[in-house]
């Protein structure tokens, strides 16, 4: 009963937030709740989504688990799929397999140095960064040629049903198979196993390296997918991305309730971290306020959210 | 409740004791002399200064770092608070400042950095808030506050203070003396209890509190001395550059961090020192300083830096899997030795 209240009230305060949010903004700005407007802000939450729900699992496997790679391979999945698919539809979804498979194979690099080599998470993700930030000038040799495929632009960002973008749809099928990936499969109540405590994992049964590398894998595998909808939204791609997001999505995770020290939290709440970060970007992006007032008021917005429920417990307790 | 303050004290002898800067150490040989067969005049006085002065500001950042991380946190907002502590000092002088112009820009620089420090500890250590994402949160607030002073890079510094920079006190560069000063302070450090201390939080601050520790306070300090060292290494760019820069911190964050696990100190807390960290910066400088020279094809250059950095950091790891591999079954079980409570 108690445990199941404290999974539950992250999420549910950080979507009251989001419509608090949202309806100052209303106040303050008219215009800004509108329907489409709301759209927007959903499009642009489920950008920020996709790559949490990674970085989400990553950080339920405890350990201090922390992905700072995914910012690269956002960037890496967009430009490989902006080069191979050139513009032509019939190869966007080869490209995608290959953008994906690059991340999983970046993640599963990760994991393996994580469990194998005992590199802490942040360590290792922080150095595969670097490499894959020179792989994608090796990539591209700094000319950034190819284009992007009309059927990306109409799937992903133009609408598709009720004005509602592709990628909204596949960001509420992604918390869907989130859901039941964490709470309903084996993988799931494994990754919490080993999220609570590796030892009593082992000792259960559990193949925790087997567990971890799966983790971060699917990480890699998300991001690139980020980077791939990020692509249909720009239409362009350039050097830095997917960097934006890399802490972001960390911040998403925490906001929605998930305690970095592992083992507990859900992809709702990450999704709704995701929706409070991106209503409070757009609020304070419409106030046109200057950039430097705008990094102010989103640094102190973000500990303001971290008193609610991004504290750590007591020593004495 | 005795027992556990010997046991303790004495654990903390081991891990003070268990400074592993040979793997480093190793590293710094091999990038030293690769450097050397590269670049012959390497160790020439004259090129030996020049490198040193362009290392120093990472070098002082990754100090702060390294007390941070010994005392089982991470600041990511470091290089924000070194862009903030740049623009306060050079929008503060003003152009054709006097001395005592001058001289309250410097201290409204520093004192600039031990309160982006304080906000820092005041959250993670007192609020009990996860420091990752807490310093992340306000390196918004430090890098926002610098682009508030100064938009753009600009501004300058009296020549009379960019040449103290490159002055030489008894025939020694500054920069030497600053890293020996630095050096010797945390070697003085070392032998008071305040280490003791710091390193006890960082490994176990369970115990920590238990044997009467402070350990807030301790928290806090350490963020407040990775701000003062923090604003040391914006001052230090302030007097090379001659300029304020408000983004020009950015990318030392997360460098700083490499640096002070290249120099053996382990991101769990409660081991390592500033000594590696200066060895861990310098080891990143020369890996750049080796692709530059080696004729690297341009386009490749980040992916080997990245390659080696990625080598360097798990070369620890790669020795331990292979020995773990080599030796007898009993000895390998990882998780049970690796329990934290």
């Amino acid at each position: 009963m108690n445990t199941k209240r404290l999974r539950l009230n992250p999420t549910l305060i950080a979507l009251l937030l989001a419509v608090v949010l949202f309806i100052i903004g209303g106040l303050v700005h008219p215009g800004f709740a509108n329907y489409f407007l709301a759209i927007n802000i959903l499009r642009l939450a489920s950008f920020l989504g996709i790559v949490a729900a990674g970085q989400t699992l990553v950080i339920i496997s405890g350990g201090e688990g922390i992905d700072l790679s995914v910012g690269s391979v956002i960037t890496l999945g967009a430009i490989l799929v902006y080069q191979i698919s050139n513009g032509n539809n019939a190869m966007v979804l080869p490209a995608l397999i290959i953008a994906l498979a690059v991340g999983a194979a970046i993640g599963a690099i990760n994991g393996l140095g994580i469990t194998l080599l005992r590199i802490p998470p942040l360590v290792m993700t922080l150095g595969m960064a670097g490499v894959v930030q020179g792989l994608i000038l090796v990539v591209t040799q700094g000319k950034l040629t190819g284009s992007t495929a009309p059927i990306m632009v109409s799937l992903i960002s133009n609408p598709l049903v009720f004005a509602i973008p592709g990628v909204v749809l596949v960001w509420l099928i992604l918390g869907a198979a989130m859901w039941a990936l964490l709470e309903r499969t084996p993988y799931g109540k494994r990754l919490f196993a080993v999220g609570v405590n590796r030892t009593t994992a082992k000792l259960s049964g559990v193949r925790v390296p087997a567990v971890l590398v799966v983790t971060y894998a699917l990480s890699g595998i998300l991001a690139a997918l980020g980077g791939f909808v990020l692509l249909g939204y720009t239409q362009r791609v350039f050097l830095n991305l997917g960097s934006d997001y890399t802490l972001t999505s960390v911040a998403a995770v925490v906001v929605g309730g998930t305690i970095l020290a592992g083992g507990q939290g859900s992809y709702f709440g990450t999704m709704a971290g995701s929706l409070v970060l991106t209503i409070l970007t757009s609020l304070i992006t419409t106030l046109l306020l200057p950039e430097s007032i705008r990094e102010i008021v989103f640094g102190a917005m973000l500990l303001l959210l971290l008193s609610f429920y991004g504290r750590q417990r007591r020593l004495r307790n | 409740m005795i027992k556990t303050a010997s046991v303790n004290t004495t654990q903390l002898r081991r891990v003070v004791l268990r400074q592993s800067y040979l793997f480093p150490l190793l590293l710094l040989v091999i990038a030293v002399a690769i450097n050397y067969a590269l670049e012959p005049n390497f160790f020439q006085p004259a090129a030996l200064s020049d490198n040193l002065q362009s290392f120093l500001p990472l070098m002082l950042l990754a100090a702060g770092q390294a007390i941070v991380i010994i005392g089982g946190g991470v600041d990511l907002s470091l290089g924000a608070i070194v862009s903030l502590v740049t623009v306060v000092m050079v929008h503060t002088m003003g152009s054709n400042p006097g001395v005592s112009q001058t001289a309250f820009a410097i201290a409204l620089g520093f004192i600039s950095g031990i309160l982006a420090g304080a906000l820092n500890g005041f959250c993670v250590a007192i609020l009990r808030f996860q420091p990752i994402v807490t310093t992340f949160a306000t390196s918004y607030v430090f890098s926002g506050l610098a682009l508030l002073v100064m938009p753009s890079a600009g501004g300058s510094v009296p020549a009379d203070l960019m040449n103290v920079y490159l002055s030489n006190p008894l025939g020694i560069p500054l920069t030497i003396w600053v890293i020996v000063i630095i050096l010797l302070l945390w070697n003085l450090l070392r032998s008071t209890r305040f280490s003791r201390y710091l390193f006890a939080v960082g490994g176990q601050s369970m115990s920590a509190y238990v044997t009467g520790v402070p350990v807030s306070l301790i928290r806090f300090s350490t963020y407040v001395l990775a701000g003062l060292l923090a604003a040391l290494s914006g001052f230090v760019l302030v007097l090379s550059t001659g300029t304020g820069d408000p983004l020009v911190g950015a990318p030392m964050t997360l460098e700083s961090i490499v640096a002070v696990v290249l120099g053996g100190t382990r991101l769990s807390g409660g081991q390592g020192g500033i000594t590696g960290a200066f060895i861990g910066v310098i080891i990143l400088s020369l890996i750049l300083n080796i692709i530059f020279f080696a004729n690297v094809p341009s386009w490749w250059q980040t992916l080997v830096n990245g390659l080696i950095v990625l080598l360097a950091l798990t070369g620890p790891g790669v020795v331990a899997f292979i020995r773990g591999r080599l030796s007898p079954a009993t000895e390998r079980l990882p998780f049970v030795r690796k329990v934290r409570s």
